[in-house]
């Protein structure tokens, strides 16, 4: 049974802690994508932005979560997403927008975003160093440990306070966008203008009011998925950039332009890591006796060593251009 | 009657080509007026001028008196200038019905607030739109397809779909871009129809490209007829099929 708990631990909560990651920045991307058609690199930046902007807001008021009960960093999460939203709004005003007047192709807006990318790691770094920083300034991380009520089991559950948070807003955010999308009036503008552009602005939509809630739902969305990950992990200024490819993975198993289809790719690309470098001679070792003889296990039966992981992302990125381009839930248009 | 649009002295160059040259068209309201020429002549570049999909170089437009030069197009749609396209648009992952529920503007769902803290107020009005887009499918004879994905309906049914999407707001002037391009000869008799009435009983203006003759000789009074970026002659149907000039543009020189 401690084995199994091992899984619980290794498999079930990382994986879900990473794919909600994923997911979360996924529907960013697919968002962009689907409403200005192009792949926007400096997400993943964005998602930076966002967590060292909670962490200036901490050191500045370390004090703000003692007082409501909170850790600090959630505390100042909300407005860290407004500033993040801001900065999305400013730079398309800066730098998309001039490329969208002149009519370029996408690959321009692409490269355009790469730029956005060097520049804005570039102003973090100078800001806040290249090492890590825990974005708990003040209050320490609380880590659960649930023994389960079952004999034998000495091995607990571990959870940390950041992971459940991060499992409770990707639930917010999935359920708000599914109401928005679905049900607000700018939400189906937003479905109309990924269809089609041209008829949305001839049936009165104003495509620019579109674009802008755009970059603030992506601006927002980034700076959860960015803080959350810092506060589960620390604050390093290129931490989320090494997570662009498994998220452009997520959004194109999902179906690229497809915001439930980047949560689910999201997940997918999630657990596919973590089962991809759990060691399964963990739970085969109790089975060791009652195996043959000839069969030895091996110490380490992982598919990928964990140094690896990245190869995964790109394994089934590549899989999934090849047999299923459209992704597994036919994207295209919100 | 007045002109509803006054277009002044608009020029248009893409590049070192002069598509509009210093051209100036009315359209009175209340009329169906036509707007032919041969290919090349600078039609759908005007029109797309007049609907706020392309900026224009000099000149000025006016609706019903208010400058709208280079106005985005949904602002237009606001004041009551919609525009179909020569290519058939729709949303083609909204069924038919939804379609045209996509345009009223203002509808109390558009606020998010709105949209979660009154929802009684956003229900009712959906349930007006949707009567009303329901007469409105119901008065272009689409009503057997309303609830099919609009990308699966015919060329047609798109083009009939098209200016169903002109009726589910109090548009003023509405135009339409070779409507009747691709449209089989039943339909088309519809689609005419559908105009005619749109324009006796609720009093839309309409500025019409075609080049089917037998829809603008049916359709239209009075008639512009453009050529090189400028209009080469305007009047009834009979007077433009009788101007040696304009026999000569569309057919060229000693067809006469």
């Amino acid at each position: 049974m401690n084995e199994f708990v091992f899984f619980i631990n290794n498999v079930l909560i990382a994986g879900s802690v990473t794919g909600s990651i994923y997911a979360i920045g996924a529907v960013g991307v697919t968002l962009v994508f689907s409403i200005m058609r192009f792949a926007h690199f400096a997400h993943a930046d964005m998602m930076t932005f966002g967590a060292f902007m909670v962490l200036l807001l901490a050191t500045l008021f370390p004090n703000a979560g003692a007082a409501l009960g909170v850790p600090t960093a959630i505390v100042m999460l909300p407005l860290a997403m407004v500033l993040t939203a801001a900065l999305a709004v400013g730079i398309d005003k800066a730098f998309y927008k001039p490329l969208r007047a002149h009519g370029v192709k996408p690959i321009v807006m692409v490269i355009g975003s790469l730029g956005v990318t060097l520049m804005l790691q570039g102003l973090i770094r100078l800001f806040s160093g290249t090492g890590g920083q825990s974005l708990y300034v003040d209050d320490r991380k609380e880590i659960f440990r649930l023994a389960l009520p079952i004999e034998g089991v000495r091995v607990p559950v571990v959870i940390t306070e950041p992971q459940i948070y991060l499992f409770v807003l990707t639930l917010v955010a999935v359920i708000g966008l599914q109401l928005f999308l679905s049900r607000t009036r700018l939400g189906k503008a937003m479905r109309a203008m990924s269809d089609n552009p041209d008829l949305a602005r001839a049936s009165g939509i104003n495509t620019n009011t579109i674009v802008a809630v755009t970059w603030v739902i992506a601006g927002g969305l980034a700076a959860i998925a960015g803080t959350l990950l810092s506060m589960d992990v620390t604050f390093k200024p290129d931490l989320s950039f090494h997570l662009l490819l498994p998220i452009f993975a997520a959004a194109i198993v999902g179906g690229v332009g497809h915001p439930f289809g980047a949560i689910a790719g999201g997940f997918v690309v999630g657990f596919a890591e973590t089962l991809a470098v759990f060691n399964w001679n963990v739970l085969l070792r109790p089975f060791r006796d009652s195996l043959p003889e000839w069969l030895e296990l091996p110490n380490n039966l992982a598919f990928v060593g964990t140094e690896y992981k990245i190869v995964v992302p790109f394994f089934i990125l590549v899989a999934i251009l090849v047999w299923r381009p459209t992704g597994i839930f036919k994207g295209k248009v919100i | 009657m007045s002109a509803i649009i006054d277009v002044r002295h608009v020029n248009k160059a893409f590049g070192g080509l002069r598509v509009i040259n210093d051209c100036s068209i009315q359209v009175e309201e209340g009329s169906v007026t036509g707007l032919i020429g041969p290919n090349g002549a600078g039609k759908s570049t005007l029109f797309n001028i007049i609907a706020g999909a392309l900026p224009l170089d000099s000149g000025q437009i006016l609706l019903s008196g208010e400058d709208i030069t280079n106005r985005p197009a949904n602002e237009l749609f606001h004041k009551g200038l919609l525009r179909t396209f020569q290519i058939a648009h729709e949303f083609s992952q909204l069924t038919a019905l939804e379609n045209l529920m996509m345009v009223p503007p203002a509808q109390p769902g558009e606020s998010l607030a709105k949209a979660w803290f009154a929802p009684r107020a956003v229900r009712e009005h959906e349930a007006e739109i949707k009567r009303r887009a329901q007469e409105v499918i119901e008065f272009i004879g689409l009503n057997h397809v309303r609830n099919e994905l609009a990308g699966n309906l015919s060329g047609g049914q798109k083009k009939l779909l098209e200016l169903g999407r002109t009726m589910m707001t109090d548009a003023r002037v509405v135009l339409l871009d070779e409507i009747a391009a691709g449209v089989n000869r039943t339909l088309l008799g519809d689609l005419i129809g559908n105009i005619e009435r749109m324009n006796r009983e609720f009093g839309y203006t309409f500025l019409v490209i075609e080049h089917d003759m037998d829809m603008i000789a049916r359709l239209c009074d009075p008639v512009i007829v453009l050529a090189q970026g400028s209009v080469m002659v305007e009047g009834s149907i009979e007077e433009i099929q009788n101007n040696p000039e304009v026999i000569e543009a569309y057919f060229g020189a000693g067809a006469a």
